[in-house]
């Protein structure tokens, strides 16, 4: 069954392989007429309306066109699952022309150093990197530290809360995680120290019927604000307004579908760290420079893609003065929500009194702070 | 609110997204037919539903396109197997894979948009039963016609006229047209109907549990439902108790972990599909062998 649905979906990424290709031919013509124009290709793994982690891939895209007009040719590629199609989709863009392309999910990493190995004149940028050692001169990662928005998240999630009781619903267990889940505990905290976060997990980064069954078993628990680590988010949201409950959003600003409800989230805005990178490859600075590395954004260097998502009508005023200090002070260099003593649920420590950890040490996290209830799934 | 009453709560809604499929699955394979484009029929109608919805603001209208959908992609399985001849399984494999491709291709400008999902409405008195009463009667109109369903299709193939015809149809088909009936027909329709069930799990899923639409959203529902009844032996109430059971086991994992309970998350993300694999070698070895006669080599029940 699976090996027929890979098929499926294989066969779907050769249609659109085969669609990117007709269009090559027909954009020759446009190509010659200015040679100035870099193409740049986006590589998206779901749909580019998912309200959520690849609408806002798609977002910035839409914005680099816009931004530098017509210094670039942007093409977009979405729903290419992450197996060999996206290595055709690479070739099918750099058959068009393209000199820079962006490979935005996680699961890409492989297909994209591979073919940035065997494409030197490309340079092929991976959305959420993780490469250790040497990178090809050609080759660069980049991501936002999401925990720092996420704990702002938090607060705004534990001063409005009325049971003190938190939900998070995620899909597997991996360190940005429990990052995750532990910065929007300790958020909570420091607006409501009797705030617990509830955890669920789904299995899956989009199974709308998971989500949903997540909801209504932290329902009965008496949770009553919502916060998710999933790429699409409409079911929870849908589902949190129905029971009248508050939601914190995650990659996508999606106050629009619940006003009174949305709480505050964290964003992804991805434009302005693709124009930097653009730029440093059309001025010939790429190579060696801070792009052709494990590049990470953050709140305290001011270039955090991840950022505070606006805020729904139900935030007091009160409490969005203390997150907006909070973020202020999030915004001087070396800090972060990850300021010790961090305690994890069994009283070992995490952090140590007076350190910080930095993005490095969050990646190895693998305990669950205090005030977090329930446990991750171990095999 | 008791674990039992939240298990339930909770597991109702998926079961029931669960339970149309395999209905209309049974009355497809009591007429003679396996289909396997169940898990295609439902993405048809979870996407068809959900689009009419959205752009009519009348749910009611959504669920009639979720039928016309499922009853669509039962029209094009049957005409493959039935008045073509094709092999069942592949037809309904492809008829799958065409589901699969349209729905994420027309449903791409649908993910992340939201409709209110169908109310739910509590049934006075039942409702208020202890522990089980909410979870069972508080529910949204697609569960409590599926609850009447299952009694419904069992009097139709047991009692009725044309329920016999149906049956004989799987059973031998050449006694059906002996008898002055025109077995093609009735597979055709039984196919067509059955199909038009699927799409209306896929509704249940789509405007009854979530409402929103995203690509693949049935996850492989549509398949287990296949499962549960060749699990039921082809009998209405054991597909109940089949897809119910199913429903439990995966909304299980939420419960528990909701509680804080400290358990082995893989082994109860594996639950469902282990119990619905054990059920059927249990089934298969005690079982007495009622698979409609025309389908036994297809299910390969080597005697």
């Amino acid at each position: 069954m699976r090996k027929a649905k890979k098929f499926a979906i294989g066969a779907l990424a050769i249609a659109t392989v085969l669609t990117l290709a007709a269009c090559s031919t027909s954009g020759t013509g446009a190509k010659t007429a200015s040679a100035k124009v870099t193409t740049v290709g986006f590589i998206m793994v779901g749909s580019t309306q998912d309200a959520g982690y690849n609408e806002a891939v798609a977002d910035g895209a839409k914005a680099v066109q816009k931004d530098l007009g017509t210094s670039v040719k942007v093409i977009t590629a979405d729903q290419i699952p992450e197996n060999n199609s996206v290595t055709q989709t690479m070739q099918a863009m750099v058959n068009q022309g393209a000199s820079i392309i962006f490979a935005t999910s996680y699961g890409y990493f492989n297909y994209a150093l591979a073919f940035a190995k065997s494409h030197p004149k490309v340079t092929v940028l991976h959305q959420g990197g993780y490469l250790t050692g040497t990178f090809p001169k050609n080759f660069g990662t980049y991501w936002g530290q999401a925990y720092d928005p996420v704990g702002l998240g938090g607060m705004a999630a534990g001063g409005v809360t009325k049971s003190n009781k938190l939900g998070f619903i995620y899909a597997f267990p991996i360190s940005q995680t429990i990052a995750n889940i532990d910065a929007f505990e300790l958020g909570a905290q420091k607006v409501n120290p009797d705030a617990k976060t509830y955890v669920v997990n789904t299995s899956s980064w989009c199974d709308p019927l998971k989500q949903k069954q997540a909801v209504s078993a932290l329902l009965g628990q008496g949770i009553d604000v919502f916060s998710q680590h999933q790429d699409c988010q409409s079911t929870v949201i849908q589902a949190v307004k129905t029971a009248g409950k508050k939601v914190v959003g995650y990659h996508y600003d999606a106050k629009a579908l619940y006003p009174a409800g949305w709480l505050t989230g964290s964003a992804w805005n991805w434009s302005a760290i693709y124009e930097k990178i653009i730029g440093a490859v059309q001025k010939g600075t790429f190579a060696g420079g801070p792009y052709n590395a494990d590049w990470i954004g953050s709140i305290s260097t001011g270039d955090n893609p991840l950022q505070l998502a606006s805020f729904g009508t139900s935030v007091p005023a009160d409490l969005k003065a203390k997150i907006l200090t909070e973020k202020a002070a999030l915004g001087k260099p070396g800090s972060s929500i990850f300021t010790g003593p961090i305690y994890c649920q069994d009283g070992s420590v995490l952090v140590a009194a007076g350190k910080v950890a930095t993005y490095a040490d969050t990646n190895s996290f693998s305990c669950l702070v205090k005030g977090v209830v329930g446990t991750l799934p171990k095999s | 609110m008791n674990i039992v009453g939240e298990i339930l709560t909770t597991a109702i809604p998926g079961s029931v997204a669960i339970a149309y499929p395999a209905l209309g699955e049974l009355i497809s394979e009591r007429g003679g037919v396996i289909n396997l484009g169940t898990e295609g029929a439902m993405l048809a109608g979870a996407l068809s539903g959900f689009a009419v919805t959205i752009t009519t603001g009348n749910i009611w209208l959504g669920i009639l396109a979720a039928v016309l959908a499922g009853a669509a992609c039962g029209a094009v399985h049957a005409y493959a197997v039935v008045i073509r001849k094709a092999n069942q399984l592949a037809s309904g494999l492809v008829v799958w894979f065409l589901a699969l491709g349209i729905t994420s291709v027309l449903g791409a400008s649908y993910n992340g948009q939201v409709v209110t999902p169908l109310a739910s409405i509590p049934i006075p008195g039942l409702s208020s039963i202890p522990v089980i009463g909410q979870a069972l009667f508080n529910q949204n109109a697609l569960v409590y016609v599926a609850y009447i369903l299952v009694p419904g299709i069992w009097w139709f193939i047991s009692y009725t006229r044309p329920g016999l015809i149906l049956r004989a149809t799987g059973e031998r088909p050449a006694v059906v047209f002996a008898g002055g009936h025109n077995p093609t027909l009735v597979r055709y329709v039984a196919v067509t109907v059955g199909s038009a069930l699927a799409g209306v799990g896929g509704a249940e899923l789509a405007l009854g549990i979530v409402g929103n639409w995203s690509d693949d959203m049935t996850s492989g529902y549509g398949f287990v439902a296949v499962a549960v009844v060749i699990f039921a032996r082809w009998n209405p109430f054991g597909v109940a108790i089949g897809a119910y059971l199913f429903g439990v086991c995966l909304a299980v994992s939420s419960v528990v972990q909701a509680q804080g309970i400290a358990i082995n998350q893989y082994v109860l993300d594996a639950l469902p599909y282990a119990v619905t694999v054990v059920v059927l070698v249990v089934v298969s070895a005690f079982g007495r062998n009622n698979a409609p006669e025309s389908q036994r080599e297809a299910l390969s029940e080597i005697q």
